[in-house]
């Protein structure tokens, strides 16, 4: 074996524009899946942390919520959430694995700006939380991009009736001088009603907005008011400090979202009824724990009776799987170009080398060397010029990627509003690494083993006879 | 044909080659030509035998059945008592790895192998241990005057170095039977003088079977045995040169 090595390795070197080339090609193909796979590996990272900050690994609704609820969150609430969370938090298995748990109420209504300047309404699409574990869980960066965001003080749990809205909504309802945003214009006198719109809307409604705004704090943040229908069909409504406003990446999100206190959310949908949750968000620790997580809560759910569903966050945002479906096909297609070149590639010199060595392979065959060897002694050639391209490949990737993630770049991440930090994930991923190698030096092998094969079943006469 | 073979007769002893009734038919598109037409005869075991005759005689073609490169379409080739034809394909690699050995006319050494490399391969095909084929190529390599080029690749030598390598590669194994095809072509008359000598002088060392094709007057003088084909027959046999 050591023969065919040495053989091989000097046959290399012998040609060695030829197999530089050859193994520029494997190299080229190497480096192009490397980067581009380090980049989505962070575009995935990036989305995943997004949203595990966001909503969590998992969530708990009531049964039928994800098909029905978001026409009418109030119908699905979860009765007796503490017991619920209480039973998920205590329990030994999920406990360990959890890192924050806690309840959110989705709902839906209108927001109206009825200031002395301002008569803006616009229907919007709530979230009431706990400030204090939307901090802990801004901070989850389990892929160690960066991504851990700082507590946002606008929001607090002592603050029930503080909210934040999205850049959008605070720009339709006139609220961007108040708000001191950049970028964003005031109402044009097109968009102002032309006359008091409260005009259009039931006088008891309006009496009870008048009464909310008569009522607001004299503070700095600019107060609107949220009008839901409760759970039992009754209108409601309640005051908000605006304390800021935050784009969202989704224009249609970014024009209609608000988040408050759970408390406040809960007041406007269930008044004086029993204050429900739509959901309770499990943030885990490790994303590699949700299949395991998930399974405990259905087992959970079916020993206590509790008609409960669960959801992760690749089912409550279609728009992370579109975005890895579409990368990762990106990434195939790629990935099949460049095989295909470093095939040819291959398949050209390994010809060469076979045309070129016709009479040597004659000799050695007369000289009693058998047709597997001569075939093994090609194969270990295209398999050596595919190992020597895609390691040369890789520790460019691994250059170039150091670079890029030294630089200080930024993007504007799919479905994201605010600049990130641009890395090439390639070190993070040793499977890509691993995977491109092998892949290139697999196609390389078995593109040798064509005209290898045809080396192996040249006639030792007509060999020799090659000039 | 029979006279031919009387005449061989008295010279037989123990024999190393013995062909029966062979023939060889090649395939051109639609055309088949015979390149042997029933030869028969015996090479005796350590000779120095010369097979002769024109271009396009089948000098080489005879030469590639006896050194079981090529099988023929009809007729029986023995070799070291072995009947060719009824080996496969492996067989009669492990086969030619034991028992030939091959001198070319254009050398065919494997250029990326230094000398010392090339006279060990034949020894690693037959399994032969790493310190006794490390002694048993250094041995030759001195044998053939080339002990202090054995690092030196096929590039970096002559000619005639190249030949002495070749034929140090053949006799390492101690084959029974080496083939030589026209051994001197791509020599100088000196060199090919020396090569001869050489040849003649391992062949009596090693006790081994040289069959040569040639047109080399020179090596022809230094026959045993000569056997003359002249378009795919055999037509004449005799010991000694063929003047």
């Amino acid at each position: 074996m050591s023969l065919l090595f040495k053989i091989a390795f000097r046959n290399i070197l012998r040609n060695r524009r030829r197999s530089a080339m050859t193994g520029s090609a494997v190299a080229a193909g190497a480096l192009a899946m490397l980067l581009f796979g380090g980049f989505t590996t962070y575009i995935f990272a990036g989305l995943e942390t997004n949203n595990v900050q966001r909503i969590g690994h998992l969530t708990v609704f009531r049964a039928g919520y994800f098909l029905f609820g978001a026409g009418n969150p109030a119908a699905y609430g979860i009765d007796r959430y503490g017991e619920v969370m209480k039973l998920i938090g205590s329990d030994p298995v999920l406990k360990p694995m959890i890192n924050v748990l806690t309840p959110t109420q989705s709902l839906v209504g209108i927001a109206g700006n009825f200031s002395d300047e301002v008569d803006a309404s616009k229907t919007f699409l709530g979230v009431g939380l706990i400030p204090s574990d939307r901090d802990r869980m801004r901070l989850w960066d389990q892929f160690e991009i960066g991504a851990a965001r700082p507590p946002d003080h606008r929001l607090s749990d002592t603050e029930e009736t503080s909210g934040l809205m999205g850049f959008g909504l605070a720009r339709i309802l006139g609220l961007c001088a108040r708000l001191g945003l950049a970028d964003c214009p005031p109402l044009p006198d097109a968009g102002r009603p032309a006359a008091d719109i409260t005009a259009a809307v039931d006088p008891d409604i309006v009496g009870l907005a008048r009464h909310e705004t008569s009522t607001e704090v004299l503070s700095g943040a600019p107060q609107i008011q949220l009008l839901a229908a409760t759970a039992g069909g009754a209108p409601n409504v309640v005051s908000l400090s605006v304390n800021g406003a935050e784009p969202q990446g989704v224009k249609e999100l970014d024009d209609n979202y608000i988040a408050m206190h759970l408390a406040l959310a809960q007041q406007l949908v269930y008044g004086r009824g029993e204050h429900k949750v739509t959901g309770i968000v499990l943030q885990l620790h490790r994303s590699q724990d949700l299949q395991a997580a998930r399974a405990r809560l259905v087992s959970l759910f079916q020993e206590h009776r509790l008609d409960l569903d669960i959801r992760d966050f690749s089912e409550l945002t279609p728009f992370y799987g579109q975005v890895v479906r579409l990368f990762s096909g990106i990434f195939l297609f790629i990935a099949l170009v460049m095989s295909v070149i470093v095939l040819f590639a291959v398949v050209n010199t390994m010809t060469m080398n076979v045309m070129e060595r016709t009479n040597e392979i004659g000799t050695t065959r007369a000289m009693g060397v058998r047709r597997a060897r001569i075939r093994w002694q090609f194969i270990l050639e295209g398999a050596l010029i595919g190992v020597a391209g895609a390691t040369a490949g890789a520790i460019l990737a691994v250059g170039i990627a150091s670079l890029v993630n030294g630089a200080g770049l930024t993007w504007v991440p799919p479905g994201n509003a605010n600049p990130s930090p641009l890395y090439l994930y390639v070190f993070g991923r040793p499977g890509l690494v691993i995977g491109a190698w092998l892949g290139l030096v697999l196609i390389a092998t078995l593109a040798a083993l064509i005209p290898a094969n045809r080396a192996a079943r040249l006639p030792v006469v007509d060999a020799l006879r090659h000039v | 044909m029979t006279d031919v073979l009387d005449d061989a007769r008295d010279h037989r002893h123990a024999t190393a080659v013995r062909l029966t009734e062979v023939t060889k038919t090649y395939r051109a598109g639609t055309v088949e030509v015979a390149a042997l037409r029933g030869i028969s005869g015996d090479i005796p075991l350590r000779s120095f035998s010369m097979i002769v005759g024109p271009s396009g005689s089948g000098k080489t073609t005879l030469l590639n059945l006896v050194g079981c490169i090529d099988v023929p379409s009809t007729g029986t080739v023995e070799v070291c008592g072995q009947r060719i034809g009824e080996l496969k394909d492996n067989a009669l690699a492990d086969f030619r790895a034991r028992h030939v050995g091959f001198v070319f006319q254009n050398f065919s050494l494997v250029p990326v192998l230094s000398a010392y490399e090339n006279v060990e391969y034949p020894l690693l095909l037959i399994g032969v241990p790493a310190a006794k084929r490390r002694e048993r190529a250094l041995a030759m390599l001195e044998a053939v005057g080339l002990a202090n080029q054995s690092r030196q690749r096929p590039n970096e030598l002559s000619g005639g170095q190249k030949q002495r390598v070749a034929i140090a590669r053949a006799l390492v194994k101690e084959p029974s039977l080496v083939l030589a095809d026209e051994p001197t072509a791509n020599l100088d008359t000196e060199t090919g003088a020396a090569i001869i000598d050489l040849m003649h002088r391992v062949q009596s060392q090693f006790h081994t079977t040289f069959v040569f094709s040639t047109h080399d007057p020179h090596l022809m003088s230094h026959a045993d045995e000569t056997f003359v084909i002249r378009d795919g027959r055999l037509v004449d046999h005799k010991a000694g040169a063929v003047q």
